[in-house]
């Protein structure tokens, strides 16, 4: 039976990092929020105990945690005159499937992104001009810039609780910091995790080849914190059972602790879970939303009106849920114009994999981001001066996996993957397998895009959204370069048995072994309706009441991980709502 | 035995799961008749103070329209509706009657049963009763017939209550007391007249009245209510008054993080009290004589019990609770000489152990931190012998505690026993 | 496709404020903020699986995937092997339940054959592809030498694995290659897994690699056994201390 339900000030759609941020902004300004949420609802110490929660086969090998793909799922293919097909069984892009999203079962690297990445364009033609760029790139700022967005940086590390050590506090480089970050206003909330022994051997053997280590930001809790909305966090015990988990011990900052017990003690906060939003609404003049539509878990169809619709769902959904809204124009390869589903980015991993003889890093002490990092290559950091490319990557010791099956395939080369053979390499491999990632950037390009499929569908009939992404000319070389560097610090560092890996090198999958989940863009903010969907306030250039959050927004990947400039950026928005929207309804930017 | 009745009733309402929310209470108030508004919010205050909503108020019900069975021992009474329903509430009622009940156990059928803690009320001022009445008055009127006795006889038989009353029912108003603070006076006015903290905290003699050794906890229902007085083993002696205040404002402090009924008592509450009557209820306890306790020996390291126990802890408790049993401050309670394991009843920390406990969430604290139960996951004995460990282990000493002890309390609680192993 | 099996029971409305009120059937649910706690349904409590029966595979399949096992992860002196430690009872139970059934995959047509990288397309369940890939398996054990699986020297069924390893031993009805990289994961699983699960008895798979287990709390040893060999008897999610 289909049903309304009561008028909203503002719908929000999905309850993950960015849901829940806006979340607590609006109903703390007074406004009555009602979320939906795909997902069911989860607290930590029903959810995730730590009488259960210690278990490789439910956790990271059958991904129970996970949006499963038989709800829904996308199709790919690496270039526009191939056939797209679904991702059927789990792949790399791991969606949350409860309140709290991809935020309660995350790593937790928890990092601001730099002042390059917030405005690339500017920077690569002040720097080299145009004639950097290879053919197709498309490169272009967002609107808004690290100055603009340090305050929200710094409120978000203050409710996630985020581990580290500063590296620059207003214009001050810090010891044993990162030099390349952005100035802040303050230190990191909490204290930087223990290194574990490969951490460290990374750490001397980057120091001797000049290079500047410093440990990865990280949302697992260095202390006890009471964080900026009064909620107390617990240290994190490098458990390692952290990323495709929860945490039973309140110590991985996710919206589930973070954020959520004082969302739910706010009369004016509803969320309706196990309902999945399949339509945005909007008046018939397409001028403004009128609130979404949803199924709920009796198969019946609600419907949410509302003065503000706020889309806070996962990167890919949020494109996929305009277009099936038929808001904003969706990009057209042919032509290349459109802005919806245009400047999607995925990211660019390089890898340097070593085997030592006699070590014994205990890979099992571990939390989902342990590392230390160097950005010496990251970003614009150092000079691409005919090396032609742009963009680069961080390159880090990357401590976040220590269970057996998941390492049960990581024998030293030329050791047998079964019999008596594997049993001895894995014995040995288990204690000595270290891992340098270079995590680097992604550009957009004319030929990565999203659009709808015009075959599969999803349980509701809807269609999937396809994925058309191959990586680019500027990926290859970029991804060669870092990966030559992983090699030769994982050298430095005395390893027996060094190989390197670029990903670009072969053709995109869903499904490769140690990929990257982050996905970046489809309804990008910037300067120009011409090339973006929304202005820098995430508000869409057409329907002033819609604001898209996320790393949607996004027009270009960094060389780190999106979360906390997804934090930033909803935090910016709920600022302009507050102190500018709601004292005059109405589009914020004027073209 | 009324006493006993009352405190078991206490309990039934606490176990009931009721914990309203703040703003239905400010809602309310907000719908003042007759009385000046500020006495009316007063009222609202005392309502708050003295807990009311607790027992009159079912699960899913509407506030104070009763119907919450209250199970005690002897059998079941319903708390009534005291809502402003001129039939089945007491929007009938004159102040005098309303005072009868609250006052003086008496209702238009007779004597109340103790459930209703007229004992304590009875300290109660008239302008407070008065201001009480004011707002319990505004409270809307809900339609719900409360058939309130269903106990067997004899105890249904409310005469027999004059009796009691007759032996143990002090009418006496409170009086301050001259020679101490306005605090201290102003605490034991909340905490005996309002809170009536004494009907759990306080051991009974053999009719179920107080015992005299009052405030020294003592055990019921599967719950031990802890030691209050001025004891560094088993009572509040560490604890400044600050930490009272702490703990009664947000369910958690320095040392501990509250559980079992006294987390719906804080969150229900003590939580919405001024700073300024928090800071009264912690200069009164700490106002208290101190108390010699004997700590008794701590059971040998070498304790088979001890041992096995250890292993347990470092696998099973360490991870909130540290290994060396700090814990985390506001969260998750510290083992390290703790009073509460060291009570010689291990009634709490058994049904803690296997049924895992709901967090404190409140206004000044909302985390919520709470302990999943180990009912289905441990046996008894290694339920026994971690406890026995605690007990005996980071500067706490405490009788062990043995499987047949493990066993009773999982029996009470209806869990099962773990079938593998 | 079938709707998920969530999708019966009523839209709950939950807009009273009482804690005892949240422990509704699961289903949506609407919370309303302004009560402080909000409780999740627990989720069941964690069992050991019966090992006295089998629940999906034939006692002659079972049989022979046991064999198959035992090459993958032989008895040597470093442990015993796949079966005795009950790997062939964690397969069993798993697929017997959601994985066998492929019960999160998305299952709608057209199936289509892609390139490598766009990954699996095939519809079928592993519940299924044991069934016919253990079958094939025999089929090309008996073509090749003339004897079941279970009945081939040693060293033969080691040459016969490679075989299937590499795909050079095909198979008539699915990749040999495919159904090859689904045992070994497999039994890699029921080799390291926790052993509620019916594999890794006695904790062996993890005692090959010294993987301590279900522990979670390493704060103690981050720095003090940094780079030190750590003995500790590992501990299973159910096992005692």
């Amino acid at each position: 039976m289909n049903y309304k339900r009561p008028k909203a000030d503002v719908v929000i759609i999905g309850l993950g990092w960015s849901g829940s941020t806006m979340a607590e902004e609006l109903t703390r300004a007074g406004l009555n929020v009602v979320a939906i949420e795909r997902g069911a609802w989860r607290d930590t110490t029903t959810s995730f105990p730590t009488t259960r929660d210690p278990d490789e086969l439910s956790g990271s090998v059958r991904k129970d945690i996970l949006q499963a793909p038989v709800t829904e799922t996308y199709t790919v293919r690496n270039k526009a005159d191939q056939t797209a097909l679904p991702l059927r069984r789990y792949h790399n892009l791991t969606l949350g499937n409860n309140v709290g999203g991809a935020g309660t079962h995350w790593a937790g690297a928890s990092w601001r992104w730099q002042s390059f990445d917030h405005q690339p364009y500017t920077r690569v033609m002040e720097r080299y001009g145009a004639k950097q760029l290879v053919d197709g790139l498309i490169l272009q700022d967002w609107g808004v810039t690290y100055d603009d967005l340090e305050p929200f940086y710094d409120r978000f590390e203050k409710i996630a609780g985020t581990s580290g050590t500063a590296g620059v506090i207003n214009g001050v480089k810090q010891p044993g910091g990162n030099p390349f970050e952005g100035s802040r206003t303050s230190p990191y909330p909490t204290p930087a995790l223990e290194r574990t022994r490969a951490n460290l051997l990374f750490s001397e053997a980057a120091t001797r080849l000049g290079y500047h280590p410093f440990p990865v930001p990280s949302a697992m809790i260095g202390a006890p914190y009471t964080n900026a909305l009064g909620l107390n966090l617990a240290p994190c015990t490098y458990c390692g059972y952290c990323q495709l988990y929860g945490c039973g011990n309140w110590s991985k900052s996710s919206p589930n602790i973070c954020i959520l017990p004082v969302l739910m003690q706010r009369p004016n906060f509803t969320v309706v879970t196990e309902s999945e939003v399949i339509r945005i609404n909007t008046t018939p003049d397409k001028k403004m939303a009128t609130g979404v539509t949803f199924v709920d878990s009796n198969g019946d169809i609600g419907e949410q009106p509302a003065d503000i619709v706020i889309t806070a769902t996962f990167t890919l959904d949020n494109t996929r849920l305009l277009l099936l809204s038929g808001i904003s124009t969706p990009y057209d390869f042919a032509s290349g114009q459109g802005v919806v589903g245009r400047a999607f980015t995925f990211q660019t991993l390089s890898w340097g994999f070593m085997f030592f003889e006699n070590e014994y890093l205990n890979p099992f002490m571990n939390t989902g981001a342990l590392a230390t990092q160097i950005d010496d290559f990251n970003g614009d950091n150092f000079d691409h001066t005919g090396l032609g490319f742009i963009g680069g990557a961080g390159i880090q010791s990357l401590c976040n996996q220590g269970l057996p099956i998941g390492m049960a395939g990581l024998v030293p080369e030329g050791s047998p993957q079964w019999g008596k053979g594997w049993k001895q390499a894995f014995q040995k491999g288990y204690q000595n397998y270290a891992q340098i990632q270079g995590q680097g950037t992604n550009f957009a390009h004319r030929e990565q895009f999203l659009d709808l499929d015009p075959t599969y569908k999803d349980r509701f009939g809807q269609p999937l959204l396809r994925i058309t992404f191959d990586y680019n000319e500027n990926d290859r070389r970029s991804g060669r370069f870092v990966r030559d560097k992983c090699v030769e610090i994982a050298r430095e560092m005395g390893a027996k048995q060094v190989w390197g890996d670029s990903f670009p090198d072969q053709p995109y999958s869903g499904y490769r072994p140690w990929d990257s989940s982050h996905v970046q863009g489809g309804v990008v903010m910037g300067e120009d309706p011409k090339t973006s969907v929304q202005n820098r306030y995430q508000q869409n250039w057409d329907i002033p009441n819609l604001f898209v959050i996320g790393a949607s927004s996004f027009p270009n990947n960094a060389g780190y991980n999106p979360t906390v400039a997804v934090g930033a950026t909803t935090l910016w928005t709920a600022k302009a709502i507050r102190e500018m929207y709601l004292k005059n309804p109405g589009p914020l930017v004027r073209v | 035995m009324a006493r006993y009745l009352l405190r078991s009733a206490l309990r039934a309402c606490i176990n009931g799961g009721v914990a309203l929310s703040v703003a239905a209470l400010f809602a309310h108030g907000a719908q003042a008749q007759d009385a000046p508004a500020d006495r009316v919010e007063h009222g609202r205050y005392l309502a708050i103070a003295s807990d009311c909503v607790a027992c009159h108020t079912a699960p899913g019900g509407k506030p104070f329209a009763g119907g919450l069975d209250l199970n005690t021992p002897f059998g079941t009474i319903t708390a009534s509706n005291i809502t402003s329903d001129r039939a089945t509430g007491i929007g009938s009622w004159t102040l005098q009657q309303f005072d009868a009940a609250v006052r003086h156990g008496k209702g238009p059928n007779g004597h109340l049963y103790p459930a209703m803690p007229y004992t304590a009320y009875a300290r109660m001022t008239d302008a407070d009763l008065a201001d009480l009445w004011a707002y319990i008055r505004t409270v809307p009127a809900v339609s719900q017939k409360v058939v309130e006795n269903k106990l067997p006889f004899p105890y249904n038989i409310r005469a027999a209550l004059i009796v009691w009353n007759a032996l143990f029912f002090d009418s006496t108003p409170f009086k301050p007391d001259s020679a101490k603070s306005d605090a201290v006076n102003r605490g034991a006015y909340l905490v005996e007249a309002l809170a009536h903290c004494g009907i759990c905290h306080t051991p009974k003699n053999a009719f179920g009245s107080d015992s005299g050794a009052t405030y020294q906890g003592t055990s019921l229902q599967g719950w031990h209510a802890p030691d209050l007085t001025n004891n560094d083993h088993t009572g509040l002696g560490k604890w400044s008054a600050e930490d009272i205040v702490t703990y009664l404002r947000s369910g958690t402090n320095r040392y501990t993080a509250s559980s079992g009924p006294m987390t719906e008592v804080i969150v229900n509450s003590t939580q919405h009290l001024t700073d300024a009557d928090l800071q009264a209820i912690a200069a009164y306890f700490k106002a208290l004589p101190a108390r010699h306790v004997e700590a008794p020996q701590p059971l040998p390291a070498t304790n088979a019990q001890v041992e096995a126990g250890r292993r347990e802890f470092v696998v099973q408790c360490s991870a909130c609770h540290t290994s060396s049993g700090q814990g985390v401050a506001n969260m998750i309670p510290s083992l390290q000489a703790n009073p509460a394991i060291n009570a010689k009843s291990p009634d709490s920390l058994l049904n803690i152990l296997l049924a895992g406990t709901t967090g404190p969430a409140t206004t000044a604290n909302p985390t919520g931190a709470a302990m999943p139960g180990f009912a289905w996951k441990l046996q008894d004995d290694q339920i026994a012998n971690v406890l026995t460990y605690i007990r005996n282990s980071q500067g706490n000493a405490a009788p062990a505690v043995s499987t047949t002890d493990v066993a009773k309390a999982r029996k009470a609680l209806g869990a099962q026993p773990v079938v593998w192993h | 496709m079938k709707r998920r099996d969530v999708m019966k029971g009523g839209l709950v409305l939950m807009a009273t404020a009482t804690l005892a009120s949240i422990y509704k059937p699961a289903y949506s649910k609407t919370f309303v903020g302004g009560s402080g706690l909000w409780k999740a349904d627990p989720p069941p409590p964690l069992t050991v699986v019966d090992s006295s029966r089998l629940v999906y595979l034939t006692q002659a399949e079972a049989k022979l995937v046991g064999a198959v096992f035992d090459v993958l992860i032989p008895h040597d002196e470093l442990g015993i092997g796949a079966t005795e430690a009950g790997c062939v009872t964690f397969l069993d139970h798993q697929l017997a339940g959601p994985y066998g059934a492929a019960a999160k995959d998305y299952r709608l047509g057209p199936v289509v054959e892609g390139l490598p990288q766009q990954g699996p397309q095939s519809i079928a369940t592993p519940a299924e592809l044991y069934r016919t890939g253990l079958a094939e398996l025999d089929r090309a054990a008996q073509a090749k030498f003339g004897k079941p699986f279970i009945d081939l020297p040693e060293e033969q069924k080691i040459a016969f694995m490679k075989g299937i390893e590499t795909g050079a031993i095909a198979f008539e009805t699915l990749k040999s290659n495919e159904f090859f990289s689904m045992l070994l994961q497999n039994v890699r699983e029921g080799y390291l897994a926790d052993p509620m699960y019916g594999g890794n008895r006695d904790m062996v798979g993890w005692k090959l690699v010294g993987f301590p287990g279900a522990i979670y709390d390493y704060r103690d040893w981050m720095v003090s056994k940094r780079g030190k060999k750590i003995d500790v008897e590992p501990v299973s999610l159910l096992s005692r201390a």
